[in-house]
């Protein structure tokens, strides 16, 4: 039986009257690969931001590594301690632009833990050379490509070993041999960080090829109109909006 | 329990074995004999090492990072190394670690240069400068000619948005910072026209100096604060979203559709803004004349008229109208010119200001020596 490292439960997301989402329920197992697919505007970047504490949700809980996140009295500061556990990568990398690419990776770093400069030095060397850019620690974010940001994102989002990384479009831009290597490191850091990934993406070759859960979010009935494991679901899709997604709009 | 490292050497076969043991995780507090075992590497006394992981705890990439220095420090003294009993899952992370060769950087060349040195590349650079402004409003005459002549591609609404928000809008900062340096005016004049109990000549000290120079002073310093800033920030976000590159390509000339509605807009509101500055500073002067020293009204505003001379309040629009366009074309130029990340659009607006301050103060001083040799 899978462990449950996030569980949303009766979740209704809306910015002011305009509902985006009605009573979303999903579970989320440690150490999987969890997809969020939807069309443009269904609200997955929505539903990412509340899930990583930037937005309130209108009605429901959270509940993050066995502890209330949202719902239930749960403050700013507990969020804020849990998301100590967690990595984000945004979709544009998100990097600091006034810091080298060395100190974008030392600040949380030196935020919350108590190692010494040269232990963060190494560390620092250690996940870039893991997302392949050893060697870049002093340029500056405007010095190197879009994938290259996004992967030095990643190595930002993976500085504290989080239990979780929350990843927004990580292929959007990249070629396909980038996006095809981007899709390895994120399974050899899943297998051997232990780490949970809950990924939106459009891409159906990562999404058949890493995913080992998904959701479907659905805009016309705000609701979400599929889940399990996305090969599977291409198997025996349970309605058309979803074959329609899955195949690109061939069937 | 914090992460232990130790070497030991067997002295009898010439083997060296580091031994790696307890918990090693970020959130456990520095260790502080690391740098003494990467020192040990660097003797070179050793030719062979033995990794040993069998007594480590928990572990996280806090292991792997300093496995990751050792094992480079071995490949650069040429050390043949072996890992034994390392936890599952060490090895691959390793591979991941090495698989991209490191990127070596080329050298960024010596910084370090003369004092001499120094002051021919200020100079260069100023130069450099002084060509690109002059360039840039090269290029704003022509877009102007472009609108006169109805070829610039530009949006009515902007140019009038752009005059709303430079002009309207101003308005409330304008009255309050004017009126207050007109009743400072007064004030500090008054301490000293007492003393002769010329009082009344208050009205003329605050009506001559605010029209010929403070109004229009002050209403720039606001309006680069303001207005220019604004300019910069605004065009500099254009800047690193790419925007104005999207309006190039489109074919629509970012001086034509940008900045042109900008410039004018300032250049056309500054000479209003002066005049209004003016009247601000004349009722603050009032404010001082008539509630703290006790003269009537009508005797304050009739000294106030005879001392009001259309010369004087040409001169202030002058003075304004160049203030604008210096503002309009230093934040327009901070802007366009800006670099692609946030900080670069926070260095473009300080910029702005600086740059727009600065020269108002050398346009000063040129129109007030124009104005001196002509006599007025
Ligand atoms: N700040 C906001 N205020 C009001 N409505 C918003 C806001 N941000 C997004 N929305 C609305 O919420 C809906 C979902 O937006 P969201 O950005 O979450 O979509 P998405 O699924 O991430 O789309 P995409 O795949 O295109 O990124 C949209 O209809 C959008 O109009
Ligand atoms: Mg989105």
């Amino acid at each position: 039986m899978p462990e449950a490292f996030l569980e949303i439960k009766e979740m209704t997301v809306a910015y002011g009257d305009n509902v985006i989402m009605k009573d979303v329920s999903f579970t989320v197992n440690k150490e999987d690969v969890f997809i969020i697919m939807g069309g443009s505007g269904c609200g997955k970047s929505t539903l990412l931001s509340v899930l990583t504490g930037l937005k309130q949700p209108a009605k429901g809980t959270e509940i993050f590594d066995g502890k209330v996140f949202w719902g239930n009295g749960a403050t700013k500061d507990d969020r804020d301690a849990l998301m100590r556990k967690a990595g984000i990568l945004y979709q544009s990398g998100a990097l600091w632009s006034s810091m080298t690419l060395a100190e974008n990776i030392a600040l949380p770093l030196e935020q919350y833990t108590k190692l010494s400069k040269p232990e963060i030095r190494d560390l620092v060397a250690l996940k870039l050379d893991l997302v392949g850019l050893g060697g870049f620690q002093d340029y500056y974010p405007a010095e190197i490509s879009g994938g290259m940001k996004k992967r030095a994102g990643l190595a930002r989002a993976l500085a504290l070993d989080p239990k979780i990384v929350f990843f927004d479009e990580p292929s959007a831009g990249l070629d396909p041999i980038s996006s095809k290597n981007l899709d390895d490191l994120i399974l050899q850091i899943k297998d051997n960080l232990h780490t949970t990934i809950v990924m939106v993406t459009h891409e159906l070759a990562s999404i058949f090829a890493i995913g080992t859960n998904s959701i479907f979010l659905d805009a016309q009935t705000k609701t979400v109109i599929a889940k399990g494991n996305p090969t599977d679901l291409l198997k025996n899709p349970p309605n058309k909006t979803l074959e329609h997604f899955l195949t690109r709009g061939e069937k | 329990m914090s992460a232990r490292a130790e070497l030991v050497k067997n002295e009898k076969n010439a083997s060296v074995e580091l031994i790696l043991s307890e918990d090693w995780l970020l959130e456990n507090g520095a260790s502080d004999n690391d740098q003494n075992i990467f020192d040990l590497f660097e003797k070179n006394d050793f030719k062979q090492i033995k990794l040993d992981g069998k007594q480590i705890g928990r572990w996280d990439s806090r292991l792997v990072a300093f496995l990751v220095h050792v094992i480079s420090l071995c490949k650069k003294n040429n050390i043949e190394y072996r890992l034994i009993d390392f936890p599952k899952g060490i090895d691959p992370l390793l591979d991941l670690a090495f698989s991209v060769p490191e990127h070596v950087s080329p050298p960024k060349g010596d910084t370090t240069q003369s004092f001499l040195s120094y002051l021919g590349n200020v100079a260069l650079y100023s130069w450099a400068a002084t060509q690109r402004v002059a360039l840039f409003c090269v290029k704003i005459y022509e877009a102007l000619i472009r609108l006169i002549t109805k070829k610039a591609v530009v949006r009515k609404v902007d140019i009038w948005f752009e005059i709303q928000d430079a002009g309207v809008n101003a308005f409330l900062i304008v009255s309050l910072i004017c009126f207050l340096v007109g009743l400072i005016l007064a004030f500090v004049g008054s301490i000293q026209l007492k003393m002769f109990g010329a009082q009344i000549y208050v009205s003329s000290l605050v009506a001559i100096a605010v029209t010929r120079v403070m109004g229009a002073i002050m209403g720039g310093v606001i309006m680069a604060g303001r207005t220019g800033a604004s300019y910069a920030a605004t065009l500099g976000s254009m800047q690193v979203n790419e925007e104005i590159d999207a309006l190039k390509t489109m074919g629509v000339s970012p001086f034509d559709f940008l900045v042109l509605p900008r410039v004018l807009a300032l250049s056309l509101m500054m000479p209003l803004l002066t005049v209004y500055a003016d009247f601000m500073g004349i009722m603050g002067g009032a404010f001082v004349g008539i509630f703290m020293l006790g003269l009537s009204p009508e005797d304050y505003f009739r000294m106030t008229l005879k001392a009001l001379f259309m010369k004087n309040i040409l001169i202030g629009i002058v003075h304004g109208t160049a203030y604008g366009i210096i503002i309009a074309v230093c934040g327009c130029y901070q802007g366009i010119n800006c670099g692609r990340n946030a900080s670069a659009v926070g260095k473009a607006t300080t910029a702005a200001v600086v740059y727009s301050i600065v020269w108002m103060t050398v346009a000063t001083a040129i129109l007030t020596f124009i104005f001196s040799v002509i006599g007025v």
